[in-house]
């Protein structure tokens, strides 16, 4: 493994992980948008909200990591890539702004009638933006992108065969992971009616996105001939079967009711197709440019991994924490209150004695006269650095002599609540 | 090395485009949208968590309600702040890929930073936010830290890739590639970084703090004025009272340091037409090509705000041609829009101070808080003005001195329908905002809390 290639192999990691949870996230938009009416339908609706809610932004945080690592180790391939395939780009975005405007808007939504039209009004993103980067990257997969700012054909890059197969794909698989994803879900919280709709939702997801996997063969080959050619005979067969296998044993321990399981499968199989176009791909990134080509400079690919890697290490424990949180149920409805929801100290006492005030007063003032001597009088940029620290160090200390919590507290005037204006 | 065999050609041509003016306003745009929230990832965990302290501290359970509450409402503008700051990272490419297609291997790497920044802040945010009541307290608590720190850390690597937009290092161009390229030096070693950072860090306190202050002012108005009222105005707003004055002097050195590295933006931001000894300083008017008229001069001030002295040489507009200007009346009214709504701010925050200290209470004036619903989005305005002064200031370069923004916009058709509907989406997006806040506000105090 080369440097040049560390970085593509990160950032399709990144890819991977987008489309295994994002993915899901989408798919849970899509549920909610087909769910029709009635109590049963409402039930649908909330359990999807309420499965993704704690992760979603985490989630699509996958895609910023994925635009950076691209422009960074790999400039002039993502100049490229962004401007020629701009329409579904800025479709996705778009869909990106509605998709997440739904969890700002649902985190002050109390009402299900208000929960509901705010779902509704958004999930139709949730097809759009998987459909619209899965046309991108069939863009990218049937070599349709050149090097240059917006040399390829805007429209053609993205609406084509391979485009439209790959967009629905993205779709169906999307669909697929959040319905196996919800019923795993569904069967922690102990919701037999729930885990029999979800249920039902992956088989016909999974057997979709299967056949349009299958059909999607006979695409690339008439569209994309190099691809299928190093898919299936080539690089990428490894991978190929990889997923035709996870995605068939997803399938059967969904059948099983074994939907634990099966979420891992299913996001093997899902991610095993990323793999296999990359394979399948290498070493080209654009149709004349390779990955040598493409590489930003020595340096620049080397604290580009280390900062990732390094990234990593703080990463996945806090995501290990956050998911382990979620699918344990800590964070499940009903859940609040099980903790410590009471006061740890009974007697309210002040929270600062008087005498640390009067001294944070003496402090307070010589940090602002240092800090107004060494930053706006002195030239050295030392003397600016300590007198940036002794300026942020005056508004800590003047925090502290004013007590605000203190002086909101008095004059108690509770017996009226009207007042002044 | 293999590298530096790779072909000439990589590099990208740039592309006509004759819509870069509207590629500029939706990239402004876009910032715009962003920048107030940025303000709140930066200052507010650090105030939900001291309310959540003073919680620990004293077991009142009017603070528990408090920081969760805001707590709420962090997560909000978050999530907001996630979609928004998508969005940026998407424009990267969609309209400027020369700019990212050339230097995205010298400052790429402080946004692949800034990703895991944000990472750690979506992950803890959600383990804050659903973890009220569910975590044991102190763990709880321990939880929102690493937002607080990730706030930081996010902006800081921001504002480290704006910083050598300004005043770019560790890379020679070769053919229209970057080359020999010092990522870290670049970003890290910039000596353009530090006040650029503590100005934009200062000011993320004064807006979250008066934005929020002017919440509960404009409550106050209307009667609602309890203890837990008064909590939730008194702390961000002694936050931000006590930081707009300091603004002042950290402004001062943004000047200064301008003033060094920028001077044609320096004679930008004061309409000077050309370089003067004993430069004056001139209060609104407006610049035409000789100068700026019907401005109040001030003899000799900038002189000696810019480099204490009074007979210091400044240098003017005419040291460049006039290609490489800016435009000046835009960055000067940004400029002066900026530096009167932040004196006004401070002047507001040592009165509140002031009273504060001598009466021990909150001020009683309804002008006072009149004052402050108005102060509010006046602190959004000057920090705009203050992204404008200085993204204005650096045309028409994209990397100051080193490449013009028309070479590295897109050569891809439809930016206006693209800026269109950017311009309804982000409408959208406003009002709901203001929709999850009122909503939130809304909501009934829990009876325990509100006495």
């Amino acid at each position: 493994m080369l440097l040049i290639d560390l970085p593509l192999i990160l950032a399709l990691a990144g890819l991977a992980l987008y489309t295994v949870l994002a993915g899901a996230d989408f798919g849970a938009g899509m549920w909610q948008l087909t769910a029709g009416g009635g109590a049963d339908a409402q039930r649908i609706r909330n359990h999807a909200h309420e499965s993704m809610a704690p992760v979603w932004e985490a989630n699509h945080v996958w895609l910023v990591f994925v635009l950076t690592v691209m422009w960074t180790a790999y400039p002039s391939a993502f100049g490229s890539i962004a401007s020629t395939l701009s329409i579904p780009l800025f479709i996705a975005a778009i869909g990106i702004i509605f998709r997440g405007g739904t969890y700002a808007l649902q985190s002050g939504t109390s009402t299900p009638r208000e929960v509901r039209a705010v779902d509704t009004t958004f999930a139709i993103s949730s097809v759009l933006t998987p459909f619209a980067l899965g046309a991108a990257v069939g863009g990218i997969a049937s070599l349709r992108v050149p090097l240059g700012n917006a040399a390829g054909d805007l429209v053609t890059s993205w609406l084509n065969p391979t485009s439209i197969l790959i967009g629905a794909l993205a779709v169906a698989a999307s669909a697929y992971l959040a319905a196996v994803y919800l019923s795993a879900d569904a069967v922690r919280l102990g919701h037999p009616e729930l885990v029999r709709a979800f249920r039902a939702r992956a088989l016909v997801a999974g057997v979709l996105a299967g056949l349009i996997a299958v059909a999607g063969l006979v695409v690339l080959h008439s569209d994309a001939h190099r691809l299928y050619n190093r898919l299936v005979d080539g690089p990428g067969l490894p991978a190929l079967i990889v997923s035709i296998v996870a995605g068939a044993v997803a399938l059967g321990l969904v059948w099983r009711g074994r939907f634990e399981l099966a979420r891992y499968a299913a996001a093997v199989a899902v991610a095993a197709i990323i793999a296999g176009w990359g394979l399948a791909q290498q070493p080209l990134v654009l149709v004349d440019l390779t990955i040598r080509q493409a590489a930003a400079p020595h340096d620049t690919l080397v604290v580009v991994v280390v900062a990732v890697l390094g990234g990593g290490v703080i990463l996945f424990p806090s995501l290990g924490l956050l998911f382990a949180l979620v699918l344990r149920g800590g964070f499940d409805p009903g859940q609040a209150g099980a903790g410590v929801a009471t006061a740890p100290a009974p007697a309210p006492k002040a929270v600062i004695a008087s005498s640390a005030a009067g001294l944070s007063g003496r402090v307070a003032v010589a940090c602002l006269i240092a800090g107004i001597g060494l930053l706006t009088v002195a030239e050295a940029g030392w003397a600016h650095a300590v007198g940036v620290v002794s300026l942020l160090a005056f508004v800590v200390a003047g925090f502290v002599v004013v007590r605000p919590a203190e002086v909101a507290r008095e004059p108690d005037e509770d017996s009226s609540t009207r007042c002044g204006a | 090395m293999c590298e530096a065999m790779a072909p000439a050609t990589v590099a990208l041509a740039p592309a006509h485009q004759s819509y870069l003016l509207q590629a500029r306003q939706m990239q402004a745009l876009s910032f715009a949208v962003h920048i107030p929230l940025v303000c709140f990832g930066i200052a507010f965990p650090a105030m939900v968590l001291f309310v959540e302290w003073l919680y620990l501290r004293s077991g009142d359970p009017l603070y528990h309600t408090l920081a969760q509450r805001w707590s709420k409402v962090m997560v909000a503008l978050f999530a907001v702040g996630v979609i928004t700051g998508t969005i940026l990272s998407f424009e990267m490419g969609l309209l400027w890929p020369n700019f990212t297609a050339t230097f995205g291997s010298v400052f790429g790497l402080g946004f692949a930073i800034e990703g895991f920044s944000f990472f750690l802040e979506a992950i803890f945010i959600g383990i804050y936010v659903y973890g009220w009541g569910r975590l044991s307290p102190r763990w709880h608590f321990v939880s929102g830290i690493p937002v607080a720190i990730a706030g930081f850390t996010g902006s800081l690597m921001v504002i480290s890739v704006n910083a050598w937009m300004n005043h770019p290092s560790g890379f020679r161009l070769l053919g229209g590639r970057a080359v020999d390229v010092h990522p870290l030096a670049a970003l890290f070693g910039n000596s353009y970084l530090w006040h650029e950072l503590v100005h934009m860090y200062v000011a993320g306190y004064i807006v979250a703090g008066f934005l929020v202050a002017a919440g509960y002012a404009f409550g106050r108005l209307r009667g609602r004025w309890r203890r837990y009222e008064r909590t939730a105005l008194a702390i961000p707003l002694t936050v931000a009272a006590l930081a707009s004055p300091v603004q002042v002097l950290v402004g001062d050195w943004n000047g200064r340091t301008v003033a060094k590295t920028q001077p044609v933006k320096l004679a930008a931001i004061e309409g000077l037409a050309k370089t003067t000894r004993g430069a004056p300083i001139h209060v609104l008017g407006w610049y035409t090509g000789g100068g700026v008229r019907f401005g109040i001069p001030i003899p000799h001030a900038l002189s000696l705000l810019a480099f204490h002295r009074w007979n210091a040489r400044v240098e003017g507009l005419d040291a460049v041609a006039p290609s490489d200007r800016p435009p000046v009346n835009a960055v000067r009214y940004a400029f002066q829009t900026m530096v009167g709504i932040g004196t006004l701010l401070a002047v507001l925050g040592v009165v509140f101070l002031v009273i504060c200290l001598w009466r021990r209470r909150l001020p009683e004036s309804p002008w006072f808080y009149r004052a402050l619903v108005v102060a509010g989005p006046a602190s959004v305005v000057a920090l705009i003005a203050g992204w404008v002064t200085t993204e204005v200031g650096r045309q028409p370069w994209v990397v100051y001195d080193v490449m013009r923004t028309s070479q590295a916009v897109t050569g891809a058709g439809g930016l206006p329908v693209g800026y269109a509907t950017l311009v309804i989406v982000y409408i959208g997006v406003a009002a709901g905002v203001a929709w999850i806040l009122r909503r939130l506000a809304r909501a009934p105090l829990e009876a325990a809390a509100a006495g």
